[in-house]
């Protein structure tokens, strides 16, 4: 592994404990469609409380990996564990995020949010009391009842993600969440993501297209290879976080990891 | 519609028609079109009469409960078929079948297995509409956005909960649509059932109006029929279209 990543820098920020435990473990995962190996014996840990990021070339199973660990569909071969307990199926404990937003078109915003709660038969005043408030965490304050198609892309996202925080899950998984917005909605995300990963100390993995927000964004990077997928490498970038966001990017340790995951998935392109 | 530069509502062309209607009467050409001058005094004549009332009394109980019965099996048939692939296959093949076979055919069949009376009626409605309803319900449901499916599972929803919370509404822009095909069958299967049986409702009525050439009956009965399945298909359209606003954003 090159120089500008390691595995045992301790993070700058102090509420980002040392040692963290292990929120989700995934144990020599396999998975084939009919014609189409996906996934080989894939392994991995997310740290508990951090951003784990899923980066690799397109259809090399990112997806899949991620909704194996939703327990949304079941491995051929191998086991995930999720705060050590064995999925079998989804479970509460996890909450998902997804990229073309999945809302309810017939629902407003507050129904919207409020809605894994409602099928865990909260009552109305309740839910909706807790609805409220991640609608204003995520940005929303305002726009309780509006419907989806009132919103931009960017609000639907964030009433995705305030319905994923309502449940009170420790883990969120999140399929490519901010690729059907714009680059500056994007921008403004990203920074959102970040206060809610130092503040709610939950477990995120995100998966991505893009390298940049890849090691904005993440305490640790997945490198997935090429179909079948298979774990490439795993980098951990120590950026600065004290600094300002675009003095971030301007810091050698963003920039040469960028650089060195790039030459890393060039090979697939060439 | 423009004539001469004025401009004529749409309810014009329905007086051309009717203006039409009440010459050939008057010519006397033939028996079976009587004026309709006489149609409608006959019909403000026999609508308060006690057995029309009896007539529309049952045809509309008929008529209920078949399509109560239609939207109540059908709909959650057709959404089963669109969610599973298993009741898809051993259903499929029959519904098809029935949604364009000659269903007149098989009411002579449910009058020896009900008799004759009500049942008879009711079952012919349900087996007029509940085809057509059935399988929209299935399109509809085969349209739900996968994410949306899978949004239920990841947050825990169970059989009944993605069913009433999410496949209903999500399919029901086609849903309504299905329900509307449906009563326009039903009205068919109401008529068809209450004539064939023809000692109850509208179809005894006929019977003794067409045994006894009561030309300006008949069209009274005719008219206030029509005139039924119309508005009810109107009501219906109009209501379709409040639900499509989301039809177009559901994705
Ligand atoms: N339901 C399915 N049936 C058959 N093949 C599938 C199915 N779902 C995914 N695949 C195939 O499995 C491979 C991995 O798919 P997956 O969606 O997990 O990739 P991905 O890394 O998320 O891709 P992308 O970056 O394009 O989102 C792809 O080649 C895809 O075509
Ligand atoms: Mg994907």
């Amino acid at each position: 592994m090159s120089t500008i990543a390691s595995l045992t820098a301790s993070p700058p920020i102090a509420d980002r404990r040392a040692e963290p435990s292990t929120a989700v473990a995934v144990r020599a995962v396999s998975k084939a469609y009919p014609g189409v190996e996906a996934l080989r014996e894939v392994s991995l840990d997310c740290p508990a409380g951090r951003l784990t990021t899923l980066l690799g070339p397109s259809g090399c199973g990112k997806t899949t990996l991620l909704k194996i660990i939703a327990g949304l569909i079941k491995a051929d071969a191998g086991t995930v564990e999720v705060l050590g307990r064995t999925v079998c199926g989804p479970g509460p404990e996890r909450a998902f995020v997804f990229q073309d937003f999945a809302l309810l078109p017939w629902a407003n915003v507050v129904r919207n949010v409020a809605f894994g709660l409602e099928l865990r038969d909260v009552p109305k005043s309740e839910r909706e009391a807790v609805a409220a408030h991640y609608i204003a965490e995520v940005g929303l304050k305002g726009f309780e009842t509006k419907y989806p198609h009132e919103l931009s892309g960017g609000m639907r996202q964030r009433v995705g993600l305030a319905r994923a925080l309502a449940v009170k899950a420790d883990v969120l998984l999140m399929d490519e969440p901010f690729s059907a917005v714009d680059e500056q909605t994007r921008r403004k995300f990203q920074e959102d993501l970040l206060r809610l990963v130092a503040q709610e100390r939950k477990t995120f993995l995100f998966v991505t297209h893009s390298i940049e927000e890849a090691v904005y964004l993440s305490d640790r990077i997945v490198l997935l290879s090429r179909r079948p997928g298979r774990i490439w490498k795993v980098i951990e970038p120590d950026l600065p976080r004290t600094l300002s966001p675009d003095q971030i990017r301007r810091e050698p340790v963003y920039l040469d990891t960028v650089e060195a995951i790039w030459q890393n998935l060039r090979q697939y392109v060439e | 519609m423009d004539i001469l530069g004025y401009r004529l509502p749409a309810s014009a062309s329905l007086l051309l028609w009717a203006a039409l209607w009440e010459l050939v009467g008057r010519l006397g050409l033939t028996i079976l079109v009587p004026p309709l001058s006489g149609v409608v005094v006959r019909l403000a004549e026999i609508v308060p009469t006690e057995t029309f009332q009896d007539a529309l009394l049952i045809t509309a109980r008929t008529f209920a409960i078949g399509v109560a019965i239609a939207i109540a099996v059908g709909v959650p048939a057709g959404i089963a078929m669109g969610r599973s692939a298993i009741v898809d296959r051993l259903l499929l093949p029959w519904v098809s079948l029935f949604v364009s076979a000659p269903l007149s055919a098989l009411v002579p069949v449910t009058m020896v297995l009900f008799g004759f009376g009500e049942t008879t009626v009711v079952v012919t409605v349900v087996l007029f509409a509940i085809w057509i309803i059935i399988l929209d319900a299935r399109a509809g449901t085969r349209n739900i956005s996968p994410s949306l499916v899978e949004m239920a599972a990841s947050y825990g929803a169970g059989r009944w909960q993605a069913f009433a919370k999410i496949y209903l509404w999500a399919a029901l822009p086609e849903i309504l649509a299905g329900i509307r095909l449906g009563l326009v069958r039903a009205v068919k299967g109401v008529i068809i059932g209450q004539l064939l049986v023809s000692v109850i409702g509208f179809g005894y009525l006929f019977e003794i109006y067409s045994s006894n050439f009561l030309m300006e009956h008949m069209w009274a009965l005719l008219l206030v029929l029509f005139a039924a399945a119309f508005t009810l298909d109107a009501t219906l359209g109009r209501l379709e279209k409040r639900f499509d606003y989301y039809s177009a954003v559901r994705g």
